[in-house]
């Protein structure tokens, strides 16, 4: 009952099918770069109104919680709310298909000529930037969660940081050992 | 060996796996997916390694794509295009199932708790990533100076990343990062 009133509140706007679902998730997919969440929320939230404010934060909530990459899940949800089956592999493979397609062409460039003249120098300094981006994603993330819950939450981004990082287990062990003592840890403070 | 179907079988296995790990989003499996191709299985150098995820940051889309030049690295076009579907199949057929039952347990005290629970150890994990990569790609003191600058102001303003990725990009082809 509950979850049926959430579904048609979910497409009071408009329902849009699965050509519409493929053509917006494109579109999502060429706009962004180093990460696309926030052409999702635009594209989603304020051009095509498919979602409200609320809507898109909730589903993404849950699609940061399950595994997989979040912006492919959000594409999952809102493709299958609208459009179900059809429409959940329609919003997937728009999202994809260009990025691939451009990735690759990169890729093939870079094998061919790679090594040609300053360009190993210039893929060096973007390879430098790239992971300036990922430690301010890394700090973006940890300092909200630091303040709110610097005893509960501080030791598990240690620990996965000295697992994963510097002991280089594999990720399964880490995950197994810490996930469960961090959810117990999150449960526990609730109360 | 190229495109056999032991090494395509292999690749679908391993993304399989790690799409359904991939708590925190593919950032958060950089350093598995580093582990997996320049350590156990000899696809490539640390070095390259560092430049395909360069290429995945430069190009437009999900940060997802980095698993699709692994693929492309370790077999060329089936390669990519199975370690692509592999990485995303099993978690989106997850997120299709869970989407519905998660709209009843949302109120739930042990959902936020799963939530609030995972949220450190991914975060654990990108920071991995980044000394990984950092580790991988900073190979003199100019490269580490691009990584810090980067890191300063992409976390510090709201200029578009890519500005920071063209300047860098730039700097090396005028050859002072040589």
């Amino acid at each position: 009952m509950n979850s049926d009133m959430q579904s048609s509140d979910f497409s009071q706007t408009d329902s849009p099918g699965a050509a519409a679902l493929f053509l917006a998730f494109l579109g999502v997919g060429l706009s962004g770069f180093g990460g696309v969440l926030p052409f999702a929320r635009r594209m989603l939230v304020e051009r095509r109104a498919w979602l409200s404010e609320t809507q898109f934060a909730e589903t993404l909530a849950l699609c940061q919680t399950l595994p997989g990459p979040n912006i492919v899940n959000v594409s999952v949800v809102v493709g299958s709310r609208f459009a179900g089956a059809l429409g959940a592999l329609a919003a997937v493979t728009g999202l994809m298909a260009a990025p691939v397609a451009i990735v690759l062409v990169l890729a093939t460039l870079y094998g061919r000529y790679g090594a040609v003249g300053r360009l190993p120098e210039m893929i060096a300094g973007l390879g430098a930037a790239a992971c300036g981006l990922v430690a301010a994603t890394a700090a973006k993330m940890a300092l909200p969660i630091v303040r709110k819950r610097p005893v509960t939450a501080a030791p598990f981004i240690v620990a996965a940081f000295v697992g994963v990082g510097l002991m280089r287990l594999p990720l399964v062990w880490v995950l197994a050992a810490l996930a469960p003592l961090s959810i117990a840890a999150a449960w526990g403070r609730k109360g | 060996m190229k495109n056999s179907p032991a090494l395509l079988g292999d690749l679908a296995v391993q993304f399989m796996i790690l799409s359904l790990v991939a708590f925190g989003g593919a950032n958060a499996v950089v350093p598995e997916l580093h582990r997996l191709s320049v350590t156990l299985r000899h696809w490539m150098t640390d070095a390259e390694f560092a430049n395909l995820f360069a290429i995945a940051q430069a190009a437009p889309g999900p940060n997802v794509m980095i698993a699709t030049l692994v693929g492309w690295k370790a077999a060329g076009l089936p390669g990519a295009l199975v370690a692509t579907v592999a990485m995303c199949a099993p978690s989106c057929l997850l997120t299709y199932f869970a989407a519905r039952a998660w709209e009843r347990w949302r109120e739930t005290r042990w959902r936020a708790a799963i939530g609030a629970g995972l949220a450190p150890v991914t975060v654990g994990l990108v920071v991995a990533s980044a000394w990984l990569l950092a580790h991988a790609a900073d190979r003199q003191w100019r490269l580490v100076a691009v990584t810090a600058a980067t890191a300063i102001v992409v976390y510090a303003t709201k200029l578009n990343p890519l500005w920071c990725l063209a300047a860098a990009a730039g700097l090396g082809l005028a050859g002072v990062l040589g």
